[in-house]
């Protein structure tokens, strides 16, 4: 194939969501903290040293000592600093414009963060005292502070007192969801690879010191670090250089297992690239087979390979692409 | 306690960075690495052929993507096989990494690069991804709302108010206008607050970039450098994840890893420091002990530009580069990670006197 200077492309763009829900366990302390919170009570944890940590942790973070002393402290409590926030972000405790407050709860020694509602920044001041306004619903997560609001009261604050931290059906385990959302550009090389896909062609990138043909390019040479150059167009055709059957199917997969997943080196290109085989008994495929691609049905990506029914590639002309 | 004294001179003998900008949309990681990786193999004229080890540091939620350093390592030419690492980290902890492995004798020189490409996505909900997932990441607050928290208790503490917060803001601008890579050169307005009692202008801008040192041992870096950057001493240490646990008008970990670095023994004339947010420099300047006699941040520190996971290695590199030039004898480099000032790095460099 004549290789092309690469040209400038058009930047590609599409958004990328990223959406995980990570199950995490408890241990006994934080068990213990957010069941209570379910049950509107707060925990906090006495260090050998005599200071109560709310919220709790299982190791002293002065002296990593094992913390296990659990003493229930009250629902009101100071700020001891704040921030206002005029804008809330997605998944924040509160949509109006509200104070990001640490808050020392009385009877504790350290502070928790959470969300204040206030009316304005004026409202706010270190010192303030507020009380714990809590959700409606609760779960066993910190959420169940819905968050804090001013709270003047000439009560005295209460002592804190010891807790076993036993409670009926305790929570042992949250699941914290996480979304982040992306706008993804594929950068030059390979937005001029998909570029050339929707085209039904296939180019891959010399490299101007090795001479390799990288498929689907990425901008630079591995070998040499240098950056890719040519545009070269490969195959359609190419050759099984090694392949595996997957019997087990993946989720939201329409594909029936077993199926082939192969590697395969395009004509003209100088490392061979992931593709499925169909076309063919599982049990048919082998190294050398000659194959071609399918193209999906809006024809934007081969949807798999399938043979060509030429004589096999003799196993000298694609073994260095193992 | 003493600090501890190298078994090995290793020197920063080279650093390069690219342009930091607000969006890199044509550019792929390995694309945006590259130019960056031969301007400062360039530099000392080696191959990464010649480079003993390579370590790295970026992150997988930035760029959206698992194992993303991958891709950007076919930059530095992975095959033949390389001894690389990476760390999930700013660039100043693969440093580290590299210096110790220099240290062992196993290598005698080092790559270490950095890259951040924060355009993609919202950098302020992507680092609220690295709190405590018990306890603070399901409220998602973000970073500049913990910055915003410290700066309070600052001023709560009389340590600082917006008027001096603004001079730190004006004065990193006004350096920065010197600094070709720069993204934001020049004075601004401090505007509006994002989260009070932060204004803009207390603020990181967010963009992308990529920064790279080499690293080299004894007389190889005297070979590679007219004036090495001598590590005279490097340390890192964190504090208690939880913010409620710590005094955020200090920052104790800073003191300690400078101490343990030697900074305290004689005085440094320039100390870069990373401090994204404005208060966030009053915390590190008190928490070192530096004075009107120390230059802070004449590359306009992170306030002109902040990729996120190459600004601290930036500091180390700008803190070379001025030893290089002969614009300073003994800087001090700090590189931070974590909300509010967690874990912090600090590292002491030298010039050989001169004659």
């Amino acid at each position: 194939m004549t290789p092309t200077p690469a040209s400038p492309p058009e930047i590609l763009r599409a958004p990328l969501v990223v959406e995980f829900p990570f199950t995490r366990s408890l241990g006994p302390v934080q068990s213990a903290f957010l069941t209570g919170l379910r049950e509107r009570t707060v925990l906090g944890v006495r260090t050998e040293a005599g200071d109560v940590l709310v919220p709790p942790v299982e190791y002293d973070p002065a002296t990593a000592a094992e913390l296990r002393e659990l003493v229930e402290v009250g629902a009101t409590g100071t700020v001891t600093t704040w921030a206002w926030n005029p804008e809330p972000r997605t998944g924040q405790p509160l949509a109006t414009p509200f104070a990001w407050v640490l808050v020392r709860l009385d009877g504790a020694d350290t502070a928790l963060l959470h969300a204040l509602d206030a009316p304005g920044p004026e409202a706010v001041r270190t010192g303030l005292r507020v009380r714990i306004r809590w959700a409606a619903e609760r779960s066993g997560a910190i959420t169940d502070i819905a968050c804090f609001e001013p709270y003047e009261s000439d009560a005295p604050a209460a002592e804190p007192q010891l807790h076993d931290g036993r409670f009926t059906d305790p929570v042992t385990g949250i699941v914290a969801p996480a979304r982040l959302d992306y706008t993804y550009s594929p950068g030059r090389a390979q937005t001029r690879y998909l570029h050339a896909l929707s085209e039904r062609r296939t180019v891959g990138e010399r490299c101007p010191s090795c001479a390799k043909v990288y498929v689907p390019p990425r901008g630079a040479c591995p070998t040499c670090g240098i950056a890719t150059t040519d545009q070269v167009e490969v195959g359609p055709r190419g050759t099984v250089t090694t392949y595996c059957i997957v019997n087990i199917k993946a989720k939201n997969l329409a594909i029936e297992v077993p199926y082939v997943y192969a590697h395969i080196a395009l004509d003209g290109a100088g490392l061979a690239l992931h593709g499925r085989i169909a076309g063919i008994p599982y049990d048919q495929v082998r190294m050398g087979l000659r194959v071609e691609p399918v193209w999906s049905e809006d024809g934007r990506y081969p949807d798999h390979y399938r043979p060509t029914g030429e004589p096999d590639a003799e196993y000298d002309t694609y073994k260095e692409m193992l | 306690m003493t600090p501890h004294r190298p078994a090995r001179d290793v020197a920063i003998v080279a650093f390069a960075q690219s342009d930091h900008r607000r969006r890199t949309d044509e550019l792929s990681e390995v694309e945006m690495v590259m130019p960056v990786l031969h301007e400062v193999l360039r530099q000392t004229g080696l191959k990464t052929s010649d480079i003993g080890f390579t370590c790295s540091g970026s992150s997988d939620y930035l760029a959206g993507r698992a194992f993303s350093f991958t891709m950007a390592l076919d930059g530095v030419g992975a095959w033949p096989p390389i001894s690389e690492s990476h760390v999930e980290a700013d660039g100043a902890w693969a440093l580290y990494e590299a210096w110790v492995k220099l240290l062992t004798g196993e290598a005698d020189t080092a790559l270490v690069y950095a890259y951040g490409k924060s355009s993609p996505g919202s950098v302020r909900d992507v680092l609220s991804r690295q709190l405590d997932p018990y306890y603070l990441a399901p409220l998602w607050p973000d970073s500049v709302a913990l910055a915003a928290l410290q700066a309070q208790a600052l001023v709560d503490a009389g340590h600082t108010d917006e008027p001096a917060l603004a001079a730190i803001a004006g004065r990193s601008r006004a350096d920065a206008a010197a600094n070709p890579h720069a993204q934001l050169p020049g004075a601004r307005p401090q505007g509006e607050y994002v989260v009070q009692p932060l204004r803009t202008g207390d603020c990181p801008p967010v963009g992308d970039g990529v920064a790279a040192v080499i690293l080299a041992a004894g007389d190889r870096a005297r070979e590679l450098c007219a004036r090495p950057a001598w590590i005279r001493g490097m340390d890192h240490r964190i504090e208690a994840h939880s913010l409620g646990v710590r005094d955020l008008t200090d920052s104790p970990s800073t003191r300690l890893a400078a101490e343990r670095a030697g900074a305290f023994e004689r005085p440094v004339d320039t100390a870069e420091l990373h401090a994204p947010f404005t208060s966030q420099e009053v915390v590190l300047t008190r928490a070192l002990g530096l004075d009107d006699s120390v230059r802070i941040n004449p590359s306009g520190g992170a306030l002109a530009a902040n990729p996120v996971m190459a600004a601290g290695l930036v500091r180390l590199g700008e803190a070379a580069a001025r030893i290089h030039r002969g614009a300073s004898d003994r800087a001090l480099a700090h590189a931070t990670s974590g909300p509010c000032l967690q874990q912090n790095l600090v590292a002491v460099l030298e010039g050989d006197p001169r004659a």
